[in-house]
């Protein structure tokens, strides 16, 4: 194992991951670097080889590990029930026996916040995506094109765009997610899920579309037309690589406002509902009894606050990583 | 001539037949007409041109005359719309480039006819290493593997004269000096071999010394690798060393033709004159430099006769009613002005 990486690795927080950084992150770093430079590297290999040299990246994606495994497989962290508990012990603050406390019904909030992540995670990274992708593929292609594609495309964005956010998706939840429906777990999560990428998608268009207009007239488009670059190659190559860095910001504050949007249709009743957990949930049901138990909100707060950070940082060091005139 | 199967510099594309001896590519009543808002500019009115393998054309006119949008319809990267092209052919190889369809003509561009930018800085990709652009030709090109690739991509940086190749290969477009910018594109423009390579004002971002440095470059690159070289450039000074043939343009037409002594020696045509005459000289220090008078036309309303008799200081009445024609004027020059014969056996 080389130097550098294994330093950087020290520089994370061992109180928070006890077993997943070490096994995860030095992956890659064990190659020999003279193996790597005989080959040119290409964006991503530069990117790569920038962030392996920031901590900023590390903790990020340590946290980062730490949460999906969470998500992924939730008894690894706690022996405790989720969603049954014994009302004797209503609003016992944190003690030795329950971390975190047990919330007003009595259910251990430590186990409830370790569950929870994985919907609050799950939603948020795949709406994240699916926005990032509906929103990108379009806006490259009105960029690209021009013309009437480009009206066509930007005017059908805009009614999206017109629709109150909230509004739409108490409107499109409240249709197929109604109080009478019969919805399992994984229904409500696609749900949810479409309804965030429906209405957010045309932000992302519009960014994806002004910056491949400003990019696209640029001479090296020109010139690697001129040196016969077909189209897929110009869009993949030329324009994608220099239109990403405003979407990877705008993706990472999505993870973060996702995770919150969810708790807030939670909130309303239209989201995820019990006995389903989620950060969200938690802390629309903590939120009455605030001035008598405040670990009640303190806890999934401070996870989803960690959760939206770490993806806020490991954005900005993507991004850095992305820009070679940062290097 | 034998022909030595030579691997490492054979072209795939010659299928080792050499290069032809005929005409390499000709333009011939190029028109092309700019469709905007406030109306119809027709920036190229039947311009007429050829170069050959081995030789250095130079386009010269003023910003505006066409010579860039030339370059461009040759290229097939002519913005369609507001640019569309009327009339004429390009022909490579004597087939018409302009009658091809897209992939044939993709598959020109680069391996065929290469391109040269003004600017180097905004023509290089600036998030790829110079390095991995020139190599990604080799591997998409000509399918070479990532390490053949930028063994290629170093030859080529290294025969640019990029000090260090082996070590600037890694290096981003922004930590290059703006000559070696210009290097790396050249070698960029080279890497498929093209037979014909268009400059377009390469040494116009460049400060003097460095303006010097490039053409001995590309004038070494044409001799060795016997292209056709097409310069398009405003500059005079920078062709008189360079080019074997100069063509000067004007309102998106070519005035007049002739090889580089003559047309320094003996202009014939008023606008190359004025040209000429408007290169500061040493002798004349001190004083006013010459100008020619008054402004390019306006593409949209080119006046009637020949489009240069506004500002023309031997302007008669023809000139105001018949377009001139580009016509010979002895040996192998052409001069589209009324009085060419005159001008040429003035004294």
């Amino acid at each position: 194992m080389s130097d550098p990486s294994s330093a950087s690795i020290v520089t994370t927080p061992p109180s928070t991951m006890p077993t997943e950084a070490g096994s995860g992150a030095p992956v890659d770093a064990g190659l020999p670097e003279n193996a790597r430079r005989e080959k040119p590297r290409g964006l991503l290999g530069d990117a790569w080889r920038d962030l392996r040299r920031k901590p900023l990246f590390w903790i990020s994606a340590a946290f980062i590990l730490v949460f999906v495994v969470m998500a992924a497989f939730p008894w690894l962290f706690t022996g405790g029930d989720a969603v049954n508990g014994s009302l004797s012990n209503s609003q016992v603050k944190p003690s030795g026996d329950a971390w975190f406390g047990y919330d007003v019904q009595g259910r251990d909030v430590y186990a409830r916040v370790i569950y929870g992540a994985r919907a609050s995670i799950l939603v948020a990274l795949v709406s994240t995506i699916g926005t990032l992708l509906i929103g990108g593929t379009i806006g490259m292609i009105a960029g690209y094109r021009g013309g009437w594609v480009d009206a066509l495309l930007s005017r059908f964005a805009d009614i999206f765009f017109g629709l109150p956010f909230v509004l739409g998706a108490i409107v499109i939840l409240t249709t197929f997610n109604g109080a009478d429906s019969n919805n399992n777990e994984w229904q409500i999560m696609g749900l949810v899920v479409m309804s965030l990428v429906v209405l957010s998608w045309p932000v992302v268009m519009r960014l994806m579309r002004s910056s491949v207009l400003a990019t696209k007239e640029a001479d090296y488009i020109v010139a690697a037309r001129a040196l016969g670059a077909g189209t897929g190659r110009i869009i993949l190559k030329h324009l994608l690589p220099n239109c990403l860095a405003p979407l990877l910001v705008y993706g990472t504050i999505l993870v973060g406002s996702f995770i919150g949007a969810e708790a807030t249709l939670s909130f309303l009743g239209i989201g995820l509902k019990s006995p389903v957990v989620s950060w969200g949930i938690m802390i629309s049901e903590a939120q009455n009894y605030i001035r008598i138990s405040p670990f009640l909100l303190f806890f999934p707060a401070a996870f989803l606050v960690t959760a939206v950070l770490s993806f806020v940082m490991l954005g900005e060091a993507v991004r850095e990583a992305l820009d070679p005139k940062l290097r | 001539m034998s022909d030595i199967l030579v691997t490492e510099q054979s072209k795939p594309g010659a299928d080792g037949s050499g290069r032809p001896s005929g005409r390499l590519l000709e333009v011939e009543d190029l028109r092309v007409e700019f469709r905007t808002r406030d109306g119809v500019a027709k920036v190229i009115n039947g311009v007429t041109y050829h170069v050959d393998a081995g030789e250095t054309l130079a386009v010269l006119g003023e910003s505006g005359s066409g010579k860039s949008v030339t370059a461009q319809t040759i290229m097939g990267i002519l913005d369609t719309p507001p640019g569309f092209v009327t009339g004429g052919q390009v022909r490579f190889h004597g087939k018409d480039m302009l009658a091809m369809s897209a992939e044939e003509r993709r598959r020109i561009r680069g391996e065929g006819i290469a391109m040269v930018f003004q600017d180097a800085l905004s023509a290089l990709n600036p998030v790829f290493t110079v390095g991995f652009q020139i190599a990604e030709q080799f591997r998409v090109r000509r399918g070479l593997s990532r390490a053949d690739a930028k063994k290629r991509a170093i030859e080529m940086l290294d025969q640019v004269k990029i000090p260090n190749a082996k070590g600037r290969f890694s290096n981003y477009p922004h930590q290059f000096s703006g000559g070696m910018r210009q290097r790396a594109m050249i070698a960029m423009s080279l890497a498929l071999d093209p037979e014909v390579l268009i400059a377009d004002e390469p040494t116009t971002a460049l400060d003097v010394t460095v303006q010097a440095q490039i053409m001995d470059l590309l004038a070494e690159m044409q001799r060795e690798r016997q292209m056709g070289l097409i310069l398009i450039t405003h500059d005079l000074g920078v062709v008189a060393d360079v080019a074997d043939r100069i063509a000067v343009m004007y309102a998106g037409r070519i005035v007049e033709e002739a090889n580089v002594y003559d047309l320094y020696a003996k202009p014939a045509h008023p606008y190359t004159i004025g040209l000429i005459d408007s290169i500061p000289r040493m002798d004349e220090k001190g004083q006013q430099l010459r100008t020619i008078k008054g402004l390019p036309p306006n593409l949209m309303n080119i006046p009637p006769g020949c489009p240069f008799n506004p500002r023309c200081p031997m302007a008669q009445p023809v000139c105001r009613e018949k377009v001139p024609p580009l016509l010979q004027v002895g040996v192998s020059r052409a001069s589209a002005c009324h009085f060419a014969e005159e001008l040429v056996n003035r004294d």
